[in-house]
């Protein structure tokens, strides 16, 4: 019986009834819900994509936050300077960190593990440099503040939607994009490309053995990757009505791997939990004190002593625990 | 065209740029070549050297504080270095090495913050010690001896180093335990030791650059992020893991920096980002490193 219920619960379309909820945010909740849940979608988007390359890929990337910082520009860029609509600056974010993915990609997908790792981050630390030196296009130290918000009249029409207020309207935006990215990439990780990148990941000689070009498939990954996080930035510049040098910078690409192993790396849903859990808890903490990093240090150390599985890790074991079937929940 | 004595100006600038990665950068190296952990906490180490110098000179007085401050600097990182290694990073040498950069990150954002807390985000400096505070007419440029002694004493902790690593019994440990660390301890060493103590000499490494570096660089909150950074493109030319591969991968970074001056006056950290995409394409294992498996 136990069972049978886990069973049904299990198998309920419990995103669908998440994204149901996400949405209905800005009729039953205040304004200040509706910042938090479009930070936490915007977050959770980035983290998935990070963890497209940890968890998935096992290829550990420190410079993440490049592509995010890339896409950021890109569209607030098209938006602020050139007017352009937010579709077309949307795609061209997209598609500018994902040419960026590209190049990068090519040279750290020669290397492996640590020297990956590092070469991620060296490469990030070169965008920073550029955004924060290249005065006349990224406004350099001074950052691009007032970017646009895009324009969402049409929406108007719309009975309910029409009451809302502009932030309102462009949650609803976010959280549809949002959702929409984390379908194809639930859907990319399903598919045979993503099980060869979980098999290079497993064991990169053999999968290179039975005949798979390892780099390409690596390199594949990382566009993807970039690519999203790419969509993640252009929202989250919009979101933030600006794009700063800040974004770029590296503690940001600490604070979304804390996200993706605070919520799991082995599992899909892991960096959503994680991503959530960590912009409440950043609420919370920063109205006490201003030393945020020493507390996403200290509990970076706990996790990787008490719970390496991160929360998602936690409830399935739970899961497991109390008789349910744990495995569809794994990526 | 430009001045042969402002060539030489650039040349020397280039030359104590390279001594002070360097000093870092083998630290950095050696604990990589040794224990396979890349130490993201490096700079921080370094960070905190230059701090504990500035507290150290506060405390006696710029005439006689600045060498004391220097020992004391290196001594109380080597120290904080011990400590890491047998509490935290100890415990994770079997996981993967995901858990061992993700603690090194861990301790860059807390020392980072808790660097913050106690001395603040103003700009400190200290002035050179007066024996070293003058400077030598040489072939048209002038030359702080403060840069002299500081190249001479890289020089000598490279030739040092070496010959600890080539020649001393200790040093042939090292270099087992970077070969095959079980096979080391089957044959009875205690390799545990020897880690603890790689990386409280890695340790004690930044902690002297950082307090060396005062006179010369203002002790500023992110300088241990700027300096991990430069210190990780100082390996990936030389080679990770390989100590002359320091060495030149530091002389190379400097000297491109210094001229890469002269060409493009704001954007010169780009020639090194450019010199090491090259070094990648052509040898991805670093000029003097070996490829891994």
């Amino acid at each position: 019986m136990m069972s049978r219920i886990g069973s049904l619960c299990v198998r309920l379309p419990w995103m669908f009834f998440a994204f149901l909820a996400m949405l209905s945010i800005p009729w039953f909740g205040s304004r200040y819900d509706v910042f938090l849940g479009t930070q936490i979608a915007i977050d959770s988007l980035f983290a998935v994509s990070l963890n497209l390359l940890v968890g998935t890929t096992g290829l550990v990337s420190f410079g993440h936050v490049a592509y995010f910082g890339i896409g950021a520009y890109v569209c607030g860029i098209l938006m602020k300077t050139y007017g352009a609509p937010f579709i077309v600056a949307l795609l061209a974010a997209a598609m500018g960190a994902a040419a960026c993915a590209a190049v990068f990609g090519y040279f750290c997908v020669r290397l492996t593990r640590i020297y990956f790792a590092m070469l991620t981050l060296a490469f990030s630390q070169i965008v920073w440099a550029i955004c924060f030196k290249w005065d006349d296009v990224t406004g350099g130290d001074q950052g691009l503040p007032d970017v646009p918000y895009p324009d969402l009249h049409w929406m108007s029409a719309i009975p309910a939607i029409g009451e809302l207020r502009i932030d309102d309207r462009f949650y609803l935006v976010a959280v549809v994009v949002v959702a929409l990215s984390l379908a194809v990439m639930r859907r990319i990780i399903g598919s045979p490309f993503g099980r060869m990148l979980t098999a290079i990941r497993e064991n990169r000689e053999r999968a290179a053995f039975i005949g798979v070009n390892v780099r390409a498939y690596e390199l594949a990954a990382f566009v993807v990757a970039g690519t999203f996080a790419g969509i993640a930035g252009a929202l989250f510049g919009i979101f933030n009505r600006g794009v700063f040098a800040d974004y770029v910078y590296w503690p940001k690409s600490a604070e979304v791997m804390i996200m993706v192993i605070l919520g799991g790396i082995q599992y899909f849903w892991g960096p959503v939990a994680g991503a959530a859990t960590l912009v409440l808890l950043n609420q919370e903490i920063t109205s006490y004190t201003e030393y945020w990093p020493l507390v996403l240090g200290v509990i970076l150390v706990v996790l990787l002593y008490a719970f390496p599985g991160g929360i998602v890790g936690g409830i399935a074991g739970l899961a497991r625990l109390v008789g349910l079937n744990g495995s569809r929940v794994r990526a | 065209m430009v001045e042969p004595s402002l060539l030489f100006g650039q040349f020397l600038g280039g030359l104590t740029t390279a001594m002070f990665l360097f000093l870092i950068a083998s630290g950095l190296s050696l604990v990589f070549g040794v224990m396979r952990v890349l130490n993201f906490a490096h700079g921080s180490f370094y960070m905190l050297g230059a701090y504990l110098a500035w507290q150290t000179v506060q405390l006696l007085g710029t005439t006689h504080g600045f060498w004391p401050a220097v020992l004391a600097a290196a001594l109380g990182v080597a120290l904080l270095g011990a400590v890491i290694e047998r509490t935290l990073l100890r415990q994770l040498y079997g996981r993967e090495e995901l858990y061992q950069l993700l603690l090194t990150y861990a301790l860059v954002l807390i020392l980072g913050d808790a660097a913050k807390a106690a001395w603040g985000t103003r700009q400190l400096s200290v002035s050179r010690p007066p024996i070293l505070a003058g400077g030598i007419e040489l072939l048209g440029t002038t030359l702080p001896t403060y840069n002299l002694f500081v190249m001479l004493l890289g020089s000598a902790i490279a030739v040092g180093g070496w010959l600890a690593l080539t020649k001393s019994s200790a040093g042939r440990m090292v270099r087992a335990a970077a070969l095959d660390r079980e096979m080391l301890g089957a044959l009875g060493a205690n390799v545990g030791a020897i880690y603890t103590g790689m990386f409280v000499v890695s340790s004690f490494l930044a902690g002297l650059s950082g307090a060396l570096v005062t006179p010369i660089e203002s002790i500023v909150p992110g300088m241990d992020v700027e300096i991990i950074v430069e210190a990780f493109i100082v390996v990936v030319i030389g080679g990770l893991g390989s100590f002359w591969g320091t060495f030149w991968g530091s002389l190379i970074y400097g000297e491109v920096l210094s001229f890469g001056i002269l060409v493009f006056p704001s954007f010169s950290i780009f020639s090194v980002f450019a010199l090491m995409a090259v070094i990648l394409i052509i040898r991805p294992w670093g000029l003097f490193g070996r490829p891994i498996r």
